[in-house]
């Protein structure tokens, strides 16, 4: 049992570390980011920039076939790309959706001259992907969607909204998930097309979250057409490709980025409290080792999963834990680490908040990570199915078609 | 990235379930609960001949000379099959005691008994509260031994001894005594697992010899308890794990309004948090491993992390079973209490989690301002 890379993934990490000093500035410490110095549209100049530089080593996708512009590497080359990475002070964050969940989606259902078309500008950053699937009416319930796509000659015309969309409002395509017969019953009626953004009748609207933030679009689609050719997988089988996309989502999706243990052991040697410093208080105490230990316990939980990558395995059922432990964490520490400021707490200032607002702003996003890429709920179905081997829930609208359900009506 | 046991732990780990599935099933687990017998003799003796008790000794002291991680493997089990035995005394604790602070004479004399079956324990507590010099009268004068001890688990039953008391010289140092000796009486009392044992002991005059460095008693015990709670925390990952699993097998066949109870949210939720902190408390259990199995100078906060999440993992598993149950998980006659008792032991036995969550953050402290 030890920690350590073997000798070629030492080698590996060696080559990724020397490219990576020779292109991007170090950070000066763990916490540095690009994030809240430049606007998003700064952030995309540079992002771009850097993913061209990437693709063009080969970064890029580390995992992909060598023909797509990948190295045909492993994961675990993946995983030491990505810890490298995080050393260095770079842009990033837009590509994941499309490289990680379309574009995989699109290799596999698409033909040979989509994936010529789109696989390329992809990669180097040069167009980036959205995914069109949740609606107002079906989130969790993805496949209860109402968007219409209806034949039209050799074309389809789609009508209906999307919602909760990642990155619509600077995205060039999507894929997205329709209705195209409700007379069955919903997972048997969909299917899937993948879209130009611009394509006349779509409309993007920011989302204004909790967090002030918009990082998620509405987009409407209005009569919207677009040729046949433009269909992924065979008409009425949508549902089994989006189980495609969805997949990759799972094993993007994991951690939650904010304020964690060290920034509030941090913030309890610097708050005072009626009876002294707040780290002395024993109250304070038991809850930090409380978190430490939630931490710790994901923390080796990921290096569990790693060392199966390490040896060629696939990654044991534990690593399914990590959203769903994660999240929560984050939300507890963000507010905790307010209630030790007291009244003080409730102002969100830069200037004025201790850890320039940190604990603030993670107590208004964290609701959206204990949501987004499947629910706190979800995500326990998701373990006592899968893992413990539980029975699906009865599902009273399985077998009805879809326009005599309450949500299809 | 090598963070998990090798392929012949875990063929250790899986022969141990074998045994334990075998010779200590839950049927001989409740003739241990219902039965006066402290502990069962001969699942203890079948454990002795299997070299279990030397897992981790050197061979010139009789022992098999593996390490402590193929330890960690046996414990998973130990724990998983709540086997009613004092392994957890005489191993993790009067073994370790031994191989840490013994002198090469003490270490002769003692660790070929403990591996072929002779029992060891600990008697640091005098009532309740944790232990320290204000609350320590047991006393060595002239090297004999006087006063109370209790609780001792497995007190009734050992061979040695190793007493925290105070020397001439008032400060707290540990001793051993030959627990068949003269001077030492044992009284049994009642514990909420009664398929672990533990006891009263009075010291009269009883001969004591120093183990380790004088005045350094709690200094010792505490690095003996580093190690106890790695151990411990595969047990209380074993027992978790096997609650867990009992109350999957129940929610699987038991029906309620038409149903299995196994398709209901309330219940699916509820067993996948017990599998949650079941796997973080095993994650925190594999740091506490490498951290003992290399020397590290992590093994402080390695230890206390892998206890505090273990011990919770195995109170909410254990109880969440007893739950999933509904009524028959509150008889005596159903087994979920046997898992319900032993969590709660094995929460209490080297400091309880309140100790531990100090402990582990005044060790963060120490680190930080390293």
């Amino acid at each position: 049992m030890d920690f350590n890379d073997t000798p070629e993934e030492a080698a590996f990490r060696a080559e990724v570390r020397s490219w990576l000093e020779a292109n991007a500035p170090r950070k000066q410490n763990a916490n540095e980011s690009m994030r809240g110095r430049h606007s998003e549209a700064e952030l995309l100049v540079m992002a771009k920039k850097w993913q061209a530089k990437k693709a063009e080593a080969r970064y890029a996708q580390i995992t992909w076939p060598k023909e797509y512009g990948g190295r045909g590497g492993t994961p675990m080359q993946q995983v030491i790309y990505n810890q490298e990475e995080a050393n260095f002070l770079v842009a990033g964050g837009f590509f994941a959706i499309g490289l990680g969940m379309c574009i995989p989606t699109l290799m596999r259902y698409g033909s040979e001259a989509d994936r010529q078309r789109y696989v390329g500008p992809a990669l180097k950053g040069d167009e980036i992907w959205c995914q069109l699937f949740s609606e107002p009416s079906a989130g969790s319930d993805v496949a209860g969607l109402k968007t219409r796509a209806e034949r039209d000659g050799d074309g389809w015309v789609i009508n209906g909204q999307k919602v909760w969309t990642s990155g619509a409002h600077y995205s060039n395509f999507g894929i997205i998930i329709t209705r195209t017969d409700p007379n069955v019953p919903k997972h048997k009626g969909l299917t899937m097309f993948y879209l130009d953004m611009k394509t006349p009748g779509v409309e993007v609207r920011p989302i204004r979250q909790v967090s002030g933030e918009s990082g998620f679009n509405e987009v409407f689609f209005t009569d919207v057409r677009i040729p046949d050719s433009q269909r992924l997988g065979a008409v009425g089988e949508g549902w089994q490709v989006s189980l495609t996309t969805l997949m990759h989502e799972r094993l993007a999706v994991g951690d939650s980025p904010g304020p964690d243990f060290d920034e509030l052991f941090e913030l309890t040697k610097m708050l005072e409290l009626e009876d002294g410093p707040a780290i002395k208080n024993s109250a304070v105490r038991e809850k930090l080792a409380d978190f430490y230990v939630r931490g710790q316990g994901l923390k080796f939980t990921k290096f569990r999963t790693m060392t199966a990558l390490s040896r060629g395995q696939v990654p044991g059922p534990e690593a399914s834990i990590a959203k769903v432990v994660s999240a929560s964490k984050l939300q507890d520490i963000a507010s905790f680490g307010m209630e030790l400021m007291e009244a003080g707490g409730i102002i969100q200032d830069k200037d004025l908040s201790p850890a320039a607002g940190l604990f603030q702003h993670a107590y208004l996003y964290a609701p959206g990570l204990r949501i987004a890429g499947g629910t706190d709920e979800i995500l326990r179905n998701i373990i006592a199915e899968r893992v413990l081997g539980l029975p699906g829930d009865i599902r009273v609208d399985k077998d009805l078609p879809f326009n005599q359900l309450k949500a299809g009506a | 990235m090598n963070f998990d046991f090798s392929d012949d732990q875990k063929m250790m780990r899986d022969s141990a379930r074998k045994f334990l599935g075998d010779r200590s099933s839950l049927k001989v687990v409740r003739q241990a609960l219902e039965s006066d017998a402290t502990y069962d003799k001969a699942l203890w003796a079948g454990i002795a001949e299997m070299g279990w008790l030397g897992t981790a000794v050197p061979e010139e002291f009789g022992g098999v000379g593996l390490g402590h991680l193929e330890l960690c493997m046996i414990a998973e089990e130990m724990g998983r099959a709540l086997a009613p035995v004092p392994f957890a005394s005489s191993v993790y604790l009067a073994t370790e005691a031994l191989l840490m602070a013994g002198s090469d004479a003490q270490k002769k004399a003692w660790l070929p008994k403990l591996v072929t079956g002779a029992i060891g324990t600990m008697a640091v507590s005098e009532g309740t509260g944790s232990p320290k010099i204000s609350n320590t009268h047991v006393r060595v004068t002239n090297g004999t031994l006087n006063g109370v001890k209790w609780p001792v688990a497995d007190g009734a039953d050992c061979d040695l001894l190793i007493v925290l008391a105070r020397g001439g010289d008032d400060r707290l140092s540990l001793y051993l005594v030959d627990a068949r000796g003269k001077g030492v009486e044992s009284e049994i009392l009642k514990t909420m697992d009664p398929t672990r044992s533990a006891a009263k002991l009075k010291f009269t005059d009883a001969p004591a010899e120093l183990l380790g460095v004088a005045g350094q008693g709690l200094e010792l015990v505490q690095a003996i308890n580093d190690h106890a709670a790695v151990l411990l925390a595969f047990e209380q990952v074993g027992g978790a794990q096997a609650s867990l699993e009992m109350a999957k097998e129940f929610a699987m066949q038991r029906v309620t309004f038409g149903r299995l109870i196994a398709s209901y949210q309330a219940i699916k939720h509820k067993l996948a948090d017990m599998y949650v902190a079941t796997e973080l408390a095993r994650s925190n259990a594999y740091y506490g491993a490498w951290a003992l199995s290399t020397g590290s100078s992590e093994l402080p906060v390695a230890a206390a992390a892998a206890r505090i999440s273990a011990i919770d993992a195995f109170h909410l598993s254990s109880k969440e079973n007893l739950q999933t149950h509904g009524g028959m998980g509150f008889t005596w006659a159903g087994d979920c209490h046997l898992f319900y008792r032993r969590a709660k032991w094995l929460a209490h036995v080297i400091g309880t989690n309140r100790f531990w969550k100090e402990r582990l953050i005044s060790q963060l402290e120490r680190k930080n301002a390293a």
